[in-house]
């Protein structure tokens, strides 16, 4: 990073461009008016738990404030009164047992006074029971995988196309002519409005944090251990947040969203998703493994037949979407990042099974995760057919999904 | 920041030129180096910040990598706590400590100067990792795993250069104690001690306390990564977590440890500017030992949101909660020194005034990160970087500041130029309050830290706390710039230096000769 | 507190100086040689080198200096309390594994297990797995594997390691009589028991790797077992040296029945290895 960048950046025009916004906000903070449209506070949100926590947090901000205003009241008083410019001679006084007992005792009652309701709110955060509908949440490096587990489907929801052309670096899109810029994803999780929804929350490769400010917090998402969190919402509407744990590189690239749906579109959600039973899983490339907890259908060979059209053309789509961030979309990797480049790869370009094998297992103690769990033989045989193939690696290999099952 | 030592006091026939510095045993010289090292750290750090801010003057990604994003972050935060914000205490402690307890030097003198110079060998560690392939370290700096593990050539480094900063502190804090302990003047009684002495004595406690648990963490780390051990592995029996307990039984007295000084140099400052002895010595003494115990029974408030058994966030809660009780008497204490004063507003005097402003809402801020079911809202948002900021910044470092100046005359003989330090603070305190203030109220809109773009409703907000940092940043340079032409000359300083000065300290010509108390002085 | 007058300060010294490179090299070379680079290991030996050149150099100072009578009381206060706050630090670092031990016995154990709020990861992620201790985790990372027994060896070095807490103690006795003969005999004796736990530690090492199958990836059982007794280990040898070069020193006539604080720290480390011993004994091997 070059300081002249930073540099040329501060004399570039975008700054006046955007100086406009800046005066703007300053003249909100002012008046204190308009705020209505402003986002300076915590959500209240949609369940009742965050609703509470909304009350809470505000009860302890008017509480700091009252602090405020009385300590600095007195400070700002003797920096005017007590100064030596106005020739007063120093007080000798140097304790007062008095004084020091009761500013000890106030603040204790203060403090117990607060962590009454809090604890009270905390208990029934807690309370996971009865819940009317099951999730499991999944994060992986940078995705979430939702798993309807009493119905038998899941599915991954990653960052929007357009929100993930945009954020390129450099890429010349402005983020405002983009709708949710990072807070849209593919696919959102959907709920039905009023359910006790219960999310199971674990991680693949590091710890990520599942955040939905408008239903009333978040749930670390830890790998090899399963974490509890609910929420009840009593309004339909799309809820967004994002992963608020670091991470690693897109970290910044994973939002949640949420739609809360009245009970009948929530049937018909259900209805269009999950496996009828005894029928075969369609081949559509979208619908990823699940995790091996639920019985899955076995996945049945694909009614499409397997062909080099087929196999580059879903490629493309799934290796921007579970590759990209890493090797980039044009296969040159990021040096810098330690991300090896795909495009002329010894391995992409070498033996196919060492080439399967890591697209199965991953390399361990890298960032090269194992996509073997994560992706079906389709989608694996589709991404490595078109990792051998695109930006000249010109095997012609035509990788199959019978191949990625063998080497599972 | 002194070079006029050299040329006053009494003889030393020890080397010349580099290699005095190299091989000085005298705690003055080891004094300066570390406030001079702390200056340097402090501009690679905040121009760490500066990438940081620029980056995130607007949505959608300007300037750099995302990658890269991270691992400014992550060393902007190592190298202002252990390269700026830890050696300036120290190395105000290495000055100041043996002038007001009246000794002739630190008690292990050729200890001393290996503390200071194992930190400038691991910050060349630390920071070489920026030219490595796969660049620096980018796991936060709170280092959890899994996520560090998958750091590149630079992890390595990173581990043993903590474990060299940890060698450091934990000598220098050994050091301090027993020069506290042993070397006092006759007549010094630990109640007769000046109060940035005894928050030094309970920092240097806490330091050799937590400084080795994060070496051990560290250390569990690198076997994890290359030696096949599983202590953060579930498949292994280990648990992720751990980590973040071990971390934090650390990392949660370390964020004292970078603000117990900053309350002994702020302690010293009022009563000298308010001229009236500091209100309730002896609670002072008291709240900062409360302060020291309750911060080891407190860690797991950093991990609210990673699914603890319900007995233990309430009972993380409560204790946390607590803290504001010796806290609040200290700001009392404060405030009470200060009525019915007769104030004089020196520029140590106006930092020494924003710090208690400032500290007590980035505390307000920290209480209310204390109540559990909020926390699982603010947690790894812009509210928590807002309340750390506010704590650290117009905190640890406005209160290193204040004592710079403070001691300044005392350091080289002349007085800095009282109107460009006023110029100084009114910048930094307008800046700073640009900078970080709207970052709570981003925070609360729901936009998580470390994440290098963000969603456009936060835009307004974070172009208001970028420009804020780059006028903070910028008018850092007349501190330095100030600090040298100090050193360079100027109106010749007092003895006393300030009108309401009281201590030992102040009974020693300005500049302070290289030996002071070699003969010890009677305190009554 | 009167004692300050006349403080013994040094003048300028190399040796800090050294010291400090030393350690550079020594982790620059390691962290080389983790990546993978060749020369690392030569870079970190260097290190090594140079880190103990140093030690005898400033060692050496800091004897002549006490033999030649600049060390009153204050100084000797001083190193004292050096010494104390060193170990403490050194029980900081202990404490870390013991609580990464406890942690993973109390609590990560148990909720792989199914406890406390964790039923689902049970559940979901290790259905097959029970908590129970000794355990290599719910993959069985690294194998089958045999426990290490309280009994046998470990229970030989705990009694060779607790006679030699009573060996220096009757040593440090004998030299505050000036009984210079049976200081050295029991200075002897206590480096040699020091020695001889080392040598049936690493044999422990070399049956556990080879017939066992118990090794540093054995789960976590595996790791806090090595981790632990492994940094005890490390422990013992350095105070081992240690005890050669006051005997060395004894031998050589240093130290009087009134002033010998390099020998009371070296005991005082002794015994601080001793009880860790006797934590490690209880919690890793016999519980
Ligand atoms: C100098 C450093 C410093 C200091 C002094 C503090 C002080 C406090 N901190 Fe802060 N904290 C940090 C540095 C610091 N912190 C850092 C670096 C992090 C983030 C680390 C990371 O994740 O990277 C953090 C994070 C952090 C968290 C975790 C947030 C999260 O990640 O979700 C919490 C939660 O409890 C917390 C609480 C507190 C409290 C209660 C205090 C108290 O000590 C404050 C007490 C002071 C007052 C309350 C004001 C004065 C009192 C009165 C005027 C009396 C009357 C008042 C009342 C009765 C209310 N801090
Ligand atoms: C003592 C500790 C300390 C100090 C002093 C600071 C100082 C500053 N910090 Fe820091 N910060 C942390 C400790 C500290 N910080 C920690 C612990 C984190 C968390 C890291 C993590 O998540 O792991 C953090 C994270 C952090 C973030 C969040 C990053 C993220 O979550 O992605 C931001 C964002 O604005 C930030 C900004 C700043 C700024 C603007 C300053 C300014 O005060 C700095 C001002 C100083 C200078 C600018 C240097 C002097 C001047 C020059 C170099 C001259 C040149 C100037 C220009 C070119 C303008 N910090
Ligand atoms: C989180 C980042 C990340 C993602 C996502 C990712 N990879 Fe990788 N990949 C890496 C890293 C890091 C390496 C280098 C591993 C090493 O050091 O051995 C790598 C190496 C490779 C290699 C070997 C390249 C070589 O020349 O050594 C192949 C092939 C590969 N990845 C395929 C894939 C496929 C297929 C996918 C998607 C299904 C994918 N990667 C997704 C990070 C990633
Ligand atoms: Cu996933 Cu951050
Ligand atoms: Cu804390």
């Amino acid at each position: 990073m070059s300081l002249i960048k930073i540099w040329e950046f501060g004399q570039m025009s975008i700054f006046f461009g955007t100086f406009r916004r800046a005066s703007l906000a300053l003249g909100l903070l002012l008046p204190g008016a308009a705020m209505a449209d402003w986002e300076l506070n915590m959500p209240k949100g949609v369940t009742g738990i965050s609703a509470e926590v909304y009350d809470l947090h505000m009860l302890i901000f008017l509480v700091c404030v009252v602090i405020a205003v009385v300590v600095f009241g007195a400070m700002i008083y003797s920096i005017f009164a007590h100064r030596k410019s106005l020739g007063v001679q120093p007080a000798k006084f140097s304790h007062s047992t008095k004084a020091e007992i009761i500013w000890t005792i106030i603040p204790i009652g203060i403090l117990v006074a607060m962590a009454v309701p809090a604890a009270d709110t905390l208990i029934r955060m807690e309370d996971t029971r009865n819940s009317d509908l099951t999730v499991k949440v999944t994060g992986y490096q940078w995705k979430w995988h939702y798993d309807y587990i009493d119905e038998g489907f899941g599915f991954f929801s990653t960052l929007d196309r357009q929100s993930d052309l945009a954020r390129q670096v450099g890429s010349g899109i402005d983020p405002s002519t983009v709708d949710n810029y990072l807070l849209e994803v593919d696919n959102p999780l959907v709920v039905p409005v009023g359910a006790k929804v219960r999310l199971l929350m674990t991680a693949n490769d590091v710890i990520h944090s599942w955040w939905v400010p408008e239903l009333g917090g978040k749930k670390d998402a830890i790998p090899g251990y399963v974490n509890e969190f609910w929420f009840q919402a009593e309004e339909p509407g799309i809820y967004r947040g994002q992963c608020a744990e670091l991470c690693g590189r897109d970290h910044g690239f994973m939002p949640v969203v949420v739609r809360v749906v009245p009970e009948a579109e929530y049937a018909d959600f259900i209805a269009a998703n999950a496996p009828p039973k005894a029928e075969v899983v369609p081949a559509s490339l979208s619908a990823p493994a699940s995790e091996a907890v639920i019985a899955v259908p076995a996945a049945a060979p694909a009614p499409v037949e397997w062909s080099m059209d087929v196999a580059m053309g879903e490629g493309e789509g799934l290796y921007n979407a579970h590759c990209g961030a890493c090797h980039q979309p044009n296969g040159q990797g990021l040096a810098a990042a330690g991300f090896p480049a795909i495009a002329g790869s010894a391995v992409a370009t070498g033996d196919i099974a060492a080439h399967i094998d890591i697209g199965v297992h991953g390399r361990p103690g890298t960032a090269m995760a194992a996509f073997g769990p994560q992706l079906s033989d389709e989608e694996l045989a589709a991404i490595i057919t078109y990792q051998r193939n695109a930006w000249g690696n010109g095997t012609g290999d035509l990788v199959t999904p019978a191949d990625i099952a063998a080497a599972r | 920041m002194s070079t006029a030592t050299t040329t006053h006091g009494h003889e030393d026939h020890g080397p010349t030129g580099i290699r005095r510095w190299l091989t000085t045993t005298n705690h003055k010289d080891i004094g300066t180096m570390y406030l001079v090292f702390s200056l340097l750290m402090f501009f690679v750090g905040g121009a760490m910040a500066m990438v940081i801010r620029a980056e995130l003057f607007q949505p959608g990604l300007q300037l750099v990598d995302p990658g890269f994003f991270n691992q400014m972050t992550t060393m902007h935060a190592l190298v202002m706590i252990f390269g700026a914000v830890m050696p300036a205490f120290v190395g105000l402690a290495n000055w100041m400590v043996p002038l007001m307890v009246g000794a002739p030097d630190m008690a292990l003198p050729r200890l001393n100067n290996w503390s200071f110079w194992i930190l400038p060998f691991a910050f060349t560690l630390l920071l070489s990792t920026l030219f490595l392939p796969g660049g620096a370290p980018a796991g936060g700096w709170t280092m959890y795993p899994p996520l560090v593990l998958q750091t590149g050539n630079a992890f390595p480094f990173l581990i043993f250069s903590v474990h060299l900063m940890g060698i450091s502190s934990i000598m220098g804090a050994i050091n301090i104690i027993v020069t506290i302990m042993n070397m006092r003047a006759p007549g010094m009684t630990l109640l007769k001690m000046p109060l940035f002495v005894w928050t030094w004595l309970i920092t240097a406690y806490l330091l050799i306390l937590v400084m080795p648990v994060l070496a051990g963490a560290v250390t569990m780390l690198l076997t994890d990564k290359y030696f096949g051990t599983s202590f953060f592995l579930a498949a292994g029996g280990g648990d992720p977590v751990m980590f973040q307990h071990i971390f934090w039984f650390f990392g949660h007295p370390e964020v004292y440890i970078m603000i117990l000084p900053a309350f002994g140099i702020i302690s010293e400052i009022i009563p000298t500017f308010s001229r009236k002895p500091l209100f309730g010595y002896s609670s002072m003494v008291y709240a900062t030992a409360s302060i020291a115990f309750l911060s080891f029974i407190v860690w797991a408030h950093h991990m609210f949101t990673v699914g603890m058994p319900l007995a233990g966030q309430l009972f993380f809660m409560f204790a946390t909660m607590l803290i504001a009780v010796p806290t609040g008497v200290k700001v009392f204490n404060w405030v009470a020194t200060m009525w019915k004063g007769a104030m004089t507003f020196e520029t140590p005097m106006l930092f020494a005034l924003a710090f208690v402003f400032l500290f007590t809402i980035g505390g307000f801020s920290g209480l209310m990160l204390a109540i559990v079911p909020a926390d699982v809202q603010y947690h790894d948002s812009y509210f928590v970087v807002a309340h750390f900021h506010y704590v650290l910044v117009p905190g640890a470092v406005f209160a290193i500041m204040a004592g710079v100046y403070y001691w300044l005359p005392k350091w080289t003989g002349y007085m800095y130029d009282e109107k460009m330090g006023k110029l100084h603070f009114w910048i930094s305190a307008i800046s700073v309050n640009l900078t970080f203030f709207p970052m709570h109220f981003v925070g609360l809109a729901g936009m998580p830290r470390r994440i290098p773009d963000y969603a456009t409703q936060f835009a307004d907000f974070n172009m208001i706390a970028s420009v804020g940092a780059f006028v903070f940043g910028v008018s850092q340079l007349l501190f330095a710039w100030n600090i040298y032409k100090c050193a360079r000359g100027g109106k010749k300083a007092t003895a006393q230096v300030w009108e309401g000065a009281q201590g030992l300290e102040w009974t020693v010509p300005s500049p302070a000769p290289h030996h002071t108390f070699d003969t010890p002085p009677v305190v009554k | 507190m009167d004692q300050t007058h006349g403080y013994y300060v040094p003048h300028s010294s190399n040796w800090p100086f050294v010291g400090a490179i030393g350690l550079f090299l020594l982790m620059f070379g390691v962290s080389t040689a983790l990546n993978g680079a060749g020369f690392g290991s030569w870079v970190a030996w260097i290190g090594v080198a140079v880190v103990l050149f140093m030690m005898v150099g400033w060692f050496g100072n800091v004897i002549s200096e006490s033999e030649a009578g600049m060390y009153n009381l204050a100084e000797d206060r001083s190193f004292r309390m050096g010494m104390t706050w060193f170990i403490i630090s050194e029980v900081m670092f202990f404490a870390a594994f013991f609580g990464a031990l406890f942690y993973a016995r109390q609590m990560a154990i148990p909720w792989l297990g199914g406890e406390g709020n964790n039923f689902f990861t049970h559940l979901f992620l290790y259905p097959e797995f029970s908590a129970e201790w000794p355990t290599n985790g719910p993959n069985a990372l690294g194998g089958d594997y045999q426990v290490m027994a309280a009994t046998g060896l470990p229970l030989i070095n705990t009694l060779i390691l607790l006679t030699s807490g009573v060996t220096i103690t009757i040593a440090h006795h004998a030299l505050k009589e000036n009984n210079r003969s049976l200081t050295a005999w029991m200075l002897f004796a206590t480096l040699s028991l020091g020695f001889i736990f080392v040598g049936l530690q690493a044999y422990e090492y070399y049956h556990a790797y080879h017939a066992m199958n118990l090794k540093l990836s054995t789960g976590i059982y595996g790791s806090t077992f090595f981790m632990l007794t492994g940094f005890h280990g490390m422990h013992v040898t350095l105070g081992a040296i240690m005890l050669t070069v006051i005997w060395i020193r004894v031998l050589k006539g240093h130290f009087t029945p009134s002033h010998h604080f390099a020998f009371e720290g070296v005991a005082w480390y002794w015994h601080f290895v001793d009880v860790v011993w006797l934590g490690l004994y209880i919690f890793v091997y016999w519980l």
